[in-house]
């Protein structure tokens, strides 16, 4: 699937890795976390190969958000929020006051909220629960797969808003997957382009503007479009 | 006497076999639970183990409850007669539906869940218990509730070994042809499945709305535990010593049982349980020898062919002597014989006879090529049965005999379905129906005398039982015994108040 991948990232960083589906973008996020496992090469965490992690141990410091977000239906708001923190056996008024404060960080007023039900949220709302989720035990590495890919535009780039004022708030080393490059340019300190399953280009957005690759011209194409 | 007031006479005795019905339901239903949802887990991981797993279930389903009590039975630890059996068929039954609910509970759920959970660093452990089952939990319930409600149902037929529950009414109401009786127990029985049915449905509705969870859970947790330790209370054996006096399942049976428990109970002072209405004299001989029952009446001429496997022989005495010998060696006590002969009579409608001027079996054989034969199939099958009565007689019958259920034979001879039956010569029913017994002319049925048969251990350790059944011997004589079946049969009589009578006129 991938080929030849070589990418470092920095701490703090955001990395948007774009291309077409199939290009092998989530198949590269998901082998940071160890949803998936390299045949060949390695991966390396905080300069340790995943492979000599605890598989448990790697996926509880990494939070992780994907386009269906995958909220649990059978519990609240709040305890969706508090579920790694409870796996990683934080005491309950910890719980309660760090998911308040995550509420509030992703615009959702935490009395009001709390106690819903996913089934009770819009499409956007059910999407700033599960940024809230991601960041709940306060992960140094958040991986988004897709995450704002069934939004309509305006809670996209509301989405958006949050995202970067997160980011100037607590600096995170963040890797998204997205098919649209305006999403990428908005978002990520540097932008990977994947084309069938190789790292065609890796650049600042500036940079990539400037770019001549026929692949990173097609997507900056189609997004402008 | 119509159903309502037979249940006010009959409180305590009914509220401890709903107990009992209830008690089996919701012990059988818990421990298939405890093996079902695991298989199902399993089923869902690993369709390999699964797939068989679950098939074998799907085989049990189809085994009809009756034929798989009768695997059980002569199993060690898992048959005898009682409760014992009954719970492990149960269980077996039930399994199916809960495998089947449990792993397409499990695999209907998104995989964008499963994906968070695995990406949320849940342990396989935490993802089962903290996502995948809370969230098949409404598709679980739901195969609790066709486990029990159809286990409602077949504890029914477990009163055929001596399980209890209210199957125990739809017996005796057969035995009895006494269709109050037979309401009695299936009214509840119907109204039991409803609310089973109903009740579970509430509960599975209102899980699979999150928000209602928990606190149904809790009072649902609440109610089940305390219902189990309700009937527990209720079905807890009172302690002290105790006799099971056990029976077949026909009316006279049901007498003679009640006959020895309340003489056991009136003479010997000690309290006795009632295995009543046991399906045969296969079931009877096995729970004898087994322990599970001390008590019951057999007939002579079964036991030595039937039970002993000897040839028939036509001398009383020698039939006594041979199977009193026999038994001793087995550690049972025969003792002395009750007073009545309850040979095989063949039957045929009074009018009919008196039109063809029948009276012996002789005049039979020329009749029968024109006429239609009904048994039942203990009398098809036994060596002193129809094979060697057709051949002393030499008779054909038009077709081959129909085998029927001993209880509806007679009422089928009465109303036309067939033209001669083979039953009991003590059945209050040839009275009540108009029926003529045909003469022995060639004395070809051998003697069944009836006679107590105890447990030699039972009564080293109360050797005044012995002592009370003594006081019946020789004093049940067939004019007695006809009455009493009559009682019972004819007048819709509690078998108890007929019995309580007679032991009063001794």
């Amino acid at each position: 699937m991938l080929r030849g991948l070589s990418l470092c990232i920095a701490d703090g960083e955001t990395v948007a890795l774009v291309g077409r589906s199939g290009a092998g973008k989530s198949t590269a996020l998901k082998l940071i976390n160890r949803m998936l496992e390299p045949d060949a090469g390695q991966v390396l965490v905080d300069g340790r190969d995943t492979q000599s992690w605890d598989t448990t141990a790697l996926r509880r410091r990494t939070g992780y958000m994907l386009q269906e977000v995958g909220l649990f239906p059978h519990m609240t708001v709040a305890r969706n929020i508090g579920v790694v923190p409870l796996l990683l056996k934080w005491d309950a008024e910890r719980i309660l006051a760090r998911t308040r404060e995550l509420l509030d960080l992703v615009g959702l007023p935490a009395e009001r909220f709390m106690a819903r039900w996913p089934n009770q949220l819009s499409g956007g709302q059910r999407q700033r629960v599960g940024v809230a989720r991601a960041l709940a035990a306060d992960p140094p590495i958040v991986l988004m797969d897709e995450p704002f890919g069934a939004l309509d535009p305006v809670t996209r780039s509301e989405l958006h808003d949050v995202i970067r004022r997160i980011q100037s708030a607590i600096r995170k080393t963040m890797v998204l997957v997205t098919h649209d490059m305006r999403e990428a340019f908005v978002l990520a300190d540097r932008i990977g382009v994947l084309q069938d399953g190789r790292l065609v280009a890796c650049d600042t957005p500036a940079a990539l503007n400037r770019s001549d690759h026929p692949e990173v011209r097609a997507l900056l194409d189609a997004s402008t479009r | 006497m119509n159903v309502v007031h037979f249940w006010q006479t009959h409180a305590a005795e009914t509220m401890r076999l709903l107990s009992q019905h209830v008690g089996l339901v919701l012990v059988s239903t818990l421990a298939a639970i405890t093996i079902g949802v695991p298989v199902g887990i399993a089923a869902a991981r690993r369709p390999r183990i699964g797939g068989p797993l679950a098939a074998a279930a799907s085989v049990i389903q189809t085994v009809p409850s009756l034929a798989l009590f009768g695997f059980l039975l002569p199993l060690p630890l898992l048959g005898g007669i009682g409760a014992r059996t009954a719970l492990v068929a149960l269980i077996l039954y039930a399994l199916l539906p809960l495998i089947r609910t449990t792993s397409a509970g499990l695999r209907s759920i998104d995989p964008a869940i499963l994906e968070a959970a695995d990406a949320m660093g849940m342990t396989a452990a935490e993802r089962l218990f903290q996502v995948e089952l809370p969230l098949a939990l409404p598709t679980i319930i739901a195969g609790i509730r066709v486990a029990t409600v159809f286990g409602v149902g077949t504890v029914t037929i477990a009163a055929a070994i001596g399980a209890g529950g209210l199957g125990e009414y739809i017996y005796r109401g057969l035995s009895m042809v006494d269709s109050t009786v037979i309401l009695a127990g299936a009214v509840p029985v119907a109204l039991l499945a409803l609310v089973a049915d109903g009740v579970l449905l509430l509960i599975e509705r209102a899980l699979s709305r999150p928000a209602a969870r928990r606190s149904t859970i809790v009072v649902a947790a609440v109610a089940s535990a305390a219902l189990l330790i309700g009937v527990g209370a209720a079905v807890a054996r009172p302690g002290g010593p105790r006799i099971v006096v056990g029976s077949k399942n026909f009316t006279e049976q049901v007498v003679l049982g009640e006959l020895l428990a309340q003489a056991i109970e009136r003479f010997a002072g000690v309290a006795v349980d009632r295995r009543l209405n046991l399906g045969g004299t296969f079931i009877c001989d096995r729970a004898l020898r087994g322990g599970d029952v001390d008590v019951y009446v057999e007939y002579s001429g079964t036991a030595l062919t039937a039970i002993f496997k000897q040839p028939v022989s036509r001398d009383s005495t020698a039939v006594l002597q041979a199977i009193r010998t026999r038994y001793a060696d087995a550690g049972i006590t025969m003792l002395d014989p009750l007073g009545f002969n309850n040979t095989f009579a063949i039957l045929v409608r009074e009018d009919v006879a008196r039109a063809r001027q029948l009276s012996t079996l002789s005049q039979l054989g020329a009749i029968a090529p024109s006429w239609q034969a009904g048994f039942g199939y203990e009398f098809i099958e036994r060596e002193d049965g129809f094979r060697g009565l057709a051949a002393t007689y030499g008779l054909t019958f038009r077709e081959p005999p129909r085998v029927m259920d001993l209880t509806l034979i007679y009422r089928a001879l009465a109303e036309g379905q067939v033209d001669v039956v083979a039953g009991d010569a003590t059945a209050g029913l040839i009275d009540a129906l108009h029926l003529m017994p045909l003469a022995d002319d060639k004395h070809y049925f051998p003697p069944y005398d009836a006679v107590p048969l105890v447990r030699a251990p039972t009564l080293l350790r109360y050797p005044q039982i012995a002592g009370a059944l003594k006081r019946l011997a020789g004093r049940v004589d067939a004019g007695a015994m006809r009455r009493m079946n009559f009682a019972v049969d004819g007048n819709h009589r509690d078998p108890a108040v007929v019995v309580r009578e007679f032991l009063d006129s001794l």
